[in-house]
């Protein structure tokens, strides 16, 4: 069987929390509970002067990567909803292939 | 494509395009609202959409939220003058709120002249289309009011286009006039995007859809470039963040243009071709070198250098402009730097550039001669713009309001030069259809040059916490008018203080209208917004402006059977039956309009402007009072021109950073969107918390000569030490609506530590980012303050005193204007 996955260019995540919402939206989760949560790692300034802020939004056990849009030929809802279009849906093949050319700042998820 | 309405099983998804309410400006973005049972269920970003393709916000994800929310007002409700202020509301029918109104409007009118009525508006919502039309062509009163000092948004950007270019309003390309997008053959990604006072990716944009340069981020490696007193997320993804001094940023811009005529860096064939006064304008900025910008702004020399090298030897480059530009007094001076910025490349218009509009001819005109509706506009044949006959593009709608409230006779000449402040200030008069808003609060308090007595909200909330300065001021001057009433969606603290009737209206998803970005001045497509369903008793502005209409001024509204009547009559030669089977048209355009004579109404090659270019030296600056060549000036609060005020007021203050969430002073009550933000936040280095003992989350209190007003820490090292940022738009919906709470509207308002009256020489711009504050730790919220409390009225510069009001105290005076 096929076994699909989420991945995220973490490089672009913006932070617009909308993958929150959108899958909040979608799999009827109560207010306080997430299928994808945002993280931020707040921003600071390395020894040389350069910063550091990065976003990480993931999914947690709640989210079944939309099987349900899926099947209809949609995309999973965070997904269509991301404003950066920083989050792709994909086989774990397609996902690895992504991640091995981004090279940096990206991670895959399977819930 | 998919239809624009489709039947799934018991759903219906209608495919319509965002503006508002609830608040928005004009991005449009793509929605699929699903709705069962008459009630819709979810909301979802459109992938169709040719810009945001599928993307969405949490404003728009979270609709259902806002629209069902048991605090919106879904009946219309009227309540006594003497209980202004109290929670006394009394529901009632839409004949008996359109008879007060009438009644109070026909009364007013005739006893002391239709003058003595205001109709407010406020920041791009959709009613901005129709405040004027409210004002000119329903009430008769030239009266139509923005009720920010200085006029301190969007209106000074597009005022300056218009001086210098001829009309308009420049955008960065991002393929949004291209019919097949990034993959249309005639577009190039720009190399480098200069963010200039500007956060795209939070801010409120008047139609840029922001990620659309994270996207080309990604597939083209466009780079960036910030000025910003903020460390920005974005910023942290840029090459440069130029992190200035508030309020400085004339002074980096113009030593921009030192570092890139010094050396030789700009397109000379553009600049002999197509600009004016290039030398003169060189000459303005040859002594504001890097150094001295340095000094003043804090930054680097080397990295001021750097940042100007890298805009202008990087080709195609564009220039995204701000908010900054229209919200300092020195903002004109700023406006023309950049716009000079944006030419001198020579990617003006050109792809990956920075993009002008062809629908730019009707500012142009306006501005140049008050000829309305003449222009002309022969843009790119494409399969959709040919469906806009060649003689009349989009038209502009507050062009429309008060050509036909002539027409028709509502208004006369001699009425309409009785709009306040603009004889004073006659470059807001130029292009901008209101009042000059700082003497209009002026003119409330002191009824001079006479009283008014009547004024409808719009769209507009001057009470509450995003638009005025000084909200107490316009409270108290509210509170003695006769009449007033609003249209709007919630309860507001205007309303509670101010009003007699409440009109409720519709969201973005309950009303058939037209979407269109930058106001039409630079469209990159059309959308239809599409009536998907009903709540309540809600209606659109346009089904009120007919009701009040059809009451007021039968000989011109009679004419329009419904709305959509109306809508088509406001919509020049589109087609909204078809536009609304498609939803969608993307405007092409051609680019190097200048060139091919699309934005002259003669269709001659060049700029709508006198000389024909770009007027880098500009006559209509000089025409209206202001020096033709730009110049630096000193916030007028900060250590260089108030430095005894800073041994009390030690930070300067810059406000309104945009979170995504939330539109101004709107959607605090919409749980999913309160979650995220549920506090409002001022930014602080951690050098000075550590020194006040200020730990993150504490609550604060700000205080400025005008008022004070408590936020909690954001304790981050993305503010400079001396600089703090407070968060704008804060009032509190679960609380107490009644006097003197009003939703504890003075808790948490950084706008009551801004003044009015500290606008530049045309009458633009004011403190919002660049004003003086002190800090310390409070326990917590803690009581509301009543506005007589926080009542200081202050005038600083530029006033001569025998027009001011209550002042007890003149800081900034600058002796050229005394």
């Amino acid at each position: 069987m096929t076994q699909y996955a989420l991945y995220l260019n973490y490089e672009f995540c913006t932070g617009c929390h909308s993958c929150e919402v959108a899958c909040r939206n979608e799999k009827k989760i109560p207010l306080g509970d997430f299928g994808m949560k945002l993280l931020e790692d707040r921003p600071r300034q390395h020894a040389d002067g350069s910063w550091h802020w990065d976003y990480i939004a993931y999914p947690t056990e709640l989210c079944d990567l939309c099987a349900d849009r899926v099947a209809e030929g949609k995309m999973p809802s965070c997904v269509q909803m991301c404003q950066a279009k920083c989050l792709h849906f994909g086989t774990i093949e397609e996902c690895a292939a992504m991640l091995a050319e981004k090279g940096e700042k990206a991670a895959i998820f399977l819930p | 494509m998919a239809e624009a309405v489709t039947q799934v099983g018991n759903e219906t998804i209608w495919r319509t395009c965002a503006w508002s309410p609830p608040g928005c400006h004009p991005v449009g973005c793509g929605l699929l609202v699903h709705v069962e049972d008459g009630k819709v269920t979810k909301v979802e970003g459109d992938p169709e959409h040719p810009i945001t393709r599928g993307a969405l916000c949490t404003r728009c994800l979270a609709l259902p939220e806002y629209m069902y929310h048991p605090d919106r007002v879904i009946h219309p409700m009227k309540r006594a003058k003497e209980d202004r202020g109290l929670d006394k509301w009394e529901q009632c029918s839409w004949d008996e709120a359109i008879d007060i109104i009438v009644t109070n409007a026909k009364e007013i009118s005739e006893k002391y002249g239709h003058e003595t009525i205001a109709v407010f508006g406020g920041t791009g919502r959709e009613g901005n289309d129709y405040y004027s039309t409210y004002a000119n062509c329903i009430f008769g009163t030239p009266n139509a009011v923005y009720a920010q000092p200085g006029w301190s948004c969007y209106g000074p950007r597009a005022s300056i286009t218009a001086f210098m270019m001829g009309g308009g309003y420049p955008e960065i390309d991002y393929a949004q006039k291209c019919a097949q997008r990034y993959d249309d053959p005639r577009f190039v990604a720009p190399g480098v995007i200069v963010l200039w006072g500007k956060e795209p990716l939070r801010s409120n944009p008047d139609g840029l859809f922001g990620h659309s340069i994270v996207e080309m981020m990604q597939r083209f490696g466009t780079k960036l470039i910030m000025v910003d007193p903020r460390m920005t997320w974005i910023g942290t993804r840029s090459e440069y963040v130029l992190q200035l001094r508030p309020g400085t940023d004339t002074a980096m811009a113009m030593a921009w243009i030192n570092v890139i005529a010094e050396e030789d860096l700009y397109d000379h064939e553009f600049v002999e071709k197509w600009t004016y006064g290039f030398d003169e304008m060189v000459a303005a900025c040859k002594e504001m070198t890097p150094e001295k910008a340095a000094e003043i702004c804090g930054v680097d020399a080397e990295e001021i250098r750097g940042a100007a090298r890298l805009y202008a030897t990087t080709h195609p480059s564009s220039l995204c402009w701000g908010l900054a530009v229209d919200q300092s007094p020195n903002g004109v001076q700023l406006g023309q730097c950049l716009l000079a910025l944006m030419s001198i490349t020579g990617d003006l218009d050109a792809p990956g550039g920075t993009t002008l509009g062809a629908g730019d001819v009707h500012a142009a005109n306006a501005a140049r001669d008050d000829s309305v509706g003449s222009a002309a506009d022969d843009r790119d044949a494409s399969d959709y713009a040919d469906r806009l006959e060649e003689s009349e593009s989009y038209p502009n709608q507050m062009e429309i309001a008060i050509t036909y409230a002539y027409q028709y006779g509502l208004m006369t000449e001699e009425r309409y030069a009785k709009k306040i402040g603009v004889d004073k200030y006659p470059a807001i008069g130029a292009i901008m259809w209101t009042v000059a808003p700082d003497e209009f609060l002026k003119a409330l308090e002191t009824e001079v040059p006479y009283k008014m007595h009547m004024a409808m909200f719009q769209s507009s909330n001057p009470v509450g916490s995003a638009i005025a300065g000084e909200p107490q001021r316009w409270r108290n001057a509210l509170r003695k008018l006769d009449f007033c009433f609003a249209t709007d969606l919630f309860m507001n603290p205007t309303i509670m203080a101010c009003a007699d009737v409440f009109l409720p209206l519709c969201t973005t998803v309950e009303h058939d209208a037209v979407v269109v970005p930058h106001y039409s001045m630079n469209i990159s497509f059309f959308g239809a917004e599409r009536r998907c369903v009903q709540v309540g008793e809600c209606k659109s502005e346009m089904e009120i402006m007919l009701l009040l209409g059809k009451r007021l001024f039968p000989q011109y509204w009679g004419q329009f059977e419904d709305e959509i009547a109306y809508l088509k009559s406001k919509s020049g030669a589109l087609d909204w039956d078809d536009l609304k089977e498609k939803v969608c048209y993307t405007n092409v355009e051609n680019y190097y309009k200048y060139k091919t004579g699309e934005l002259r109404p003669d269709h001659q090659p060049g700029f709508p402007t006198q000389t024909g270019r770009v007027e880098l030296y500009s006559y209509a600056y000089q025409a209206f009072g202001e020096s033709p060549v730009p110049y630096y000036e000193e916030p007028a609060y900060g250590p260089i021109a108030t430095p005894e005020l800073m041994k009390d007021y030690p930070f300067v203050l810059t406000t309104g950073a945009r979170k995504q969430e939330f539109f101004h002073s709107e959607h605090k009550q919409v749980p999913s969107l309160r979650a995220i933000t549920p506090w409002p936040e001022m930014d602080i280095n951690p050098a000075d918390a550590a020194e006040l003992g200020i730990e993150e989350g504490d609550w604060v209190e700000m205080a400025s000569p005008y008022g004070k007003c408590r936020q909690r820490a954001r304790v981050t090292p993305t503010i400079k030490k001396g600089v703090v940022h407070a968060m704008h738009g804060w009032s509190y919906p679960e609380e107490s609506g009644e006097e003197p709470s009003l939703f504890g509207n003075w808790r948490s308002n950084v706008n009551c530590l801004l003044p009015n009256s500290v606008n530049g020489k045309l009458g633009f711009g004011d403190t919002f980012k660049c004003m003086i504050c002190s800090c310390k730790k409070v326990d917590g919220p803690g009581e509301h303050p009543s506005p007589s409390e926080a009542e200081v009225y202050v005038e600083p510069s530029r006033q001569k005193p025998a027009e001011v009001v209550g002042q007890i105290w003149r800081p900034a005076d600058a002796p050229e204007y005394n």
